[in-house]
């Protein structure tokens, strides 16, 4: 793995790492891992950095739902136009294009009920490219990220094997 | 009337038995449990699950009632996935004669210690090494030679340590690298050497290469594949620490035919077969599981750095360890029972002194970089803190 590569590696498994240990870990000095994080950060590969929350836990809990949005393209507009317009507004967490059955997949978050449905009734489906909204509240959540939601699991290992 | 002459106690352990020591790490074991907070280095295990497929497949096995004996030697589709999976170390053996699957590497050693050595043989061990190749040999009635390898060899075995010992007269030789507890490697050139000493003076060589996957700088090289060797080797390999698959027990034993017979004389009438649910996670994880050891194999790498790094910032003197997931560093102060022992009172800090692994590893310390970045972390933080 080159060094751009083992960076990201290590960033997306914990972005909290510091740049002293992402050192000690790549065999990289200190300089050279600032300077490959800050072009990474220039130049959009790393978009941001983020806890991995356990939305349960979170007082108040908000309230998200997975929209599923068709749209009808026309000459003037692309996929591109529609999701600049959607990403825009701040319920949107997140947004891709899927293929399939619909065409873009919106995790859309909020306070209330009310405000999901009302974002998507107003915001959202009021979008002349689209065609049709199915709006999927979220009930519970197990993994996200590559994380697992619970407890934890302790380290029952023996503290001396041979 | 009574008879007045004591009997002795017929559940006396036998003298073959009572003539093997306790493990030296008992000792810390009991003063850990009696502490909070433990952050041990202390563990010859990986801290990872078994590959979720693996362990999928265990559970499948079960539900399709798969609970039954298997062949004394293993299903022979694992023995064919097992020769397979050895090529890559230059390995060629014949799935229904040369490889025999068993309970873990620990009972394939086992087995080869009371299939090959008579009373008397003699059996040179390089050390510092795995606790159970002395038990072993004594348990099979032979002659322990200890072979001391050296910090200004970095652990690695030499011809002149061989010869040092008297290994010349030895019947065979037991060896593990990747090493438990160095985490030394040997190359290509220092595996010809030994093998060449063996050719030399006719010595059967018994090689635990359990952590072969676990090489951190250029590719493992087995003695079995060194011109000459493989009709006098035995090689021992395993599940355990590349799948992290301990406590299922299997591992395998690679051998000449004749060798596989008669220690498939002994397994069959101890053990049967290897362990059923195992064998086909095994299975699954020969199959399906090769990312998951190189993720594994990533992790370990980026913790040896981390804490060869740390160490040195410290000055505590370390080898480059480059295989299996240890280091070895010098106890400071010189005496590692002390400082091992200290540590962990002080600082509730788990580590394992290098003596309890046998000649030349006096004056060490085994460290375990199986854990968490986080708790390897604490751990080099509160060695600090002690040393200060
Ligand atoms: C060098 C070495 N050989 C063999 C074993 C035993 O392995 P298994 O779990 O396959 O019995 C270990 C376990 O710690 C080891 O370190």
């Amino acid at each position: 793995m080159d060094e751009r590569a083992e960076l990201l590696d290590l960033l997306r498994e914990n972005a909290r790492y510091s740049t002293t240990d992402l050192a000690r870990m790549t065999g990289e000095s200190e300089q050279a891992v600032e300077e490959a994080i800050a072009t990474l950060e220039s130049d959009g590969t790393i978009a941001g950095y983020q806890a991995v929350v356990d939305p349960a836990k979170r007082e108040p809990e908000p309230v998200r739902a997975h929209v599923e949005c068709n749209v009808t393209l026309d000459r003037e507009t692309s996929y591109d136009d529609i999701a600049e317009r959607l990403a825009g507004f701040p319920e949107v967490a997140s947004l891709r294009l899927v293929s399939g059955d619909y065409d873009f997949a919106m995790e859309v978050e909020a306070d209330s009920m009310g405000e999901v449905s009302r974002f998507v009734s107003e915001k959202v489906a009021p979008v002349p490219e689209i065609t049709q909204t199915v709006t999927h509240y979220i009930m519970d959540a197990y993994k996200r990220a590559g994380h697992r939601f619970g407890d934890g699991e302790a380290d029952d290992r023996l503290a001396y094997s041979p | 009337m009574s008879r007045e002459r004591e009997r002795p106690d017929p559940l006396a352990p036998s003298q073959r038995v009572a003539s093997v020591p306790e493990s030296g790490i008992r000792r810390f074991f009991e003063l850990a449990a009696e502490m909070d907070d433990v952050v041990s280095l202390g563990v010859g295990e990986p801290d990872f699950a078994a590959p979720y497929r693996a362990r999928e497949a265990a559970i499948d096995s079960l539900q399709r009632g798969k609970t039954s004996y298997t062949a004394n030697r293993g299903m022979s589709e694992l023995r064919e996935r097992i020769a397979e999976r050895v090529t890559r170390y230059d390995l060629d053996y014949d799935p229904e004669r040369e490889i025999l699957v068993t309970a873990g590497a620990s009972e394939a050693i086992d087995a080869a210690f009371r299939a090959l050595v008579d009373p008397g043989d003699t059996v040179a061990v390089a050390q510092p090494s795995y606790v159970s190749y002395e038990p072993g040999v004594r348990f099979a009635d032979g002659e322990v030679l200890r072979v001391p390898t050296r910090a200004e060899d970095e652990f690695v075995l030499t011809r002149e340590t061989l010869e040092a010992a008297g290994a010349e007269r030895a019947d065979l030789l037991v060896y593990c690298y990747p090493n438990n507890p160095t985490g030394a490697t040997m190359d290509a050139d220092e595996v010809a050497e030994v093998a060449a000493f063996c050719r030399d003076h006719d010595l059967g060589v018994l090689a635990d290469e359990i952590y072969a996957a676990l090489t951190y700088e250029g590719e493992h090289v087995s003695i079995a594949a060194q011109p000459g060797m493989r009709e006098r080797t035995v090689v021992f390999n395993g599940f355990s620490k590349a799948y992290a698959m301990t406590g299922l027990r299997l591992g395998y034993a690679l051998a000449p035919e004749r060798v596989v017979e008669s220690m498939n004389r002994v397994h069959q009438y101890t053990m049967l077969s290897a362990p059923t649910t195992a064998q086909y996670a095994a299975i699954e994880a020969l199959d399906n599981c090769g990312s998951d050891v190189a993720e594994m194999r990533t992790q370990y790498d980026r913790r040896r750095n981390f804490v060869l790094s740390r160490l040195d910032e410290m000055g505590i003197d370390c080898f480059e360890a480059t295989g299996a997931f240890y280091v070895f560093p010098e106890a400071p102060g010189g005496d590692a029972n002390a400082f091992a022992e200290d540590l962990l009172q002080a600082e509730q800090v788990a580590v394992v002194p290098g003596d309890a692994f046998g000649a030349g590893g006096d004056g060490h310390l085994r460290m375990s970089y199986a854990s968490s970045l986080d708790d390897l972390r604490t751990a080099m933080d509160r060695i600090e803190r002690f040393i200060d």
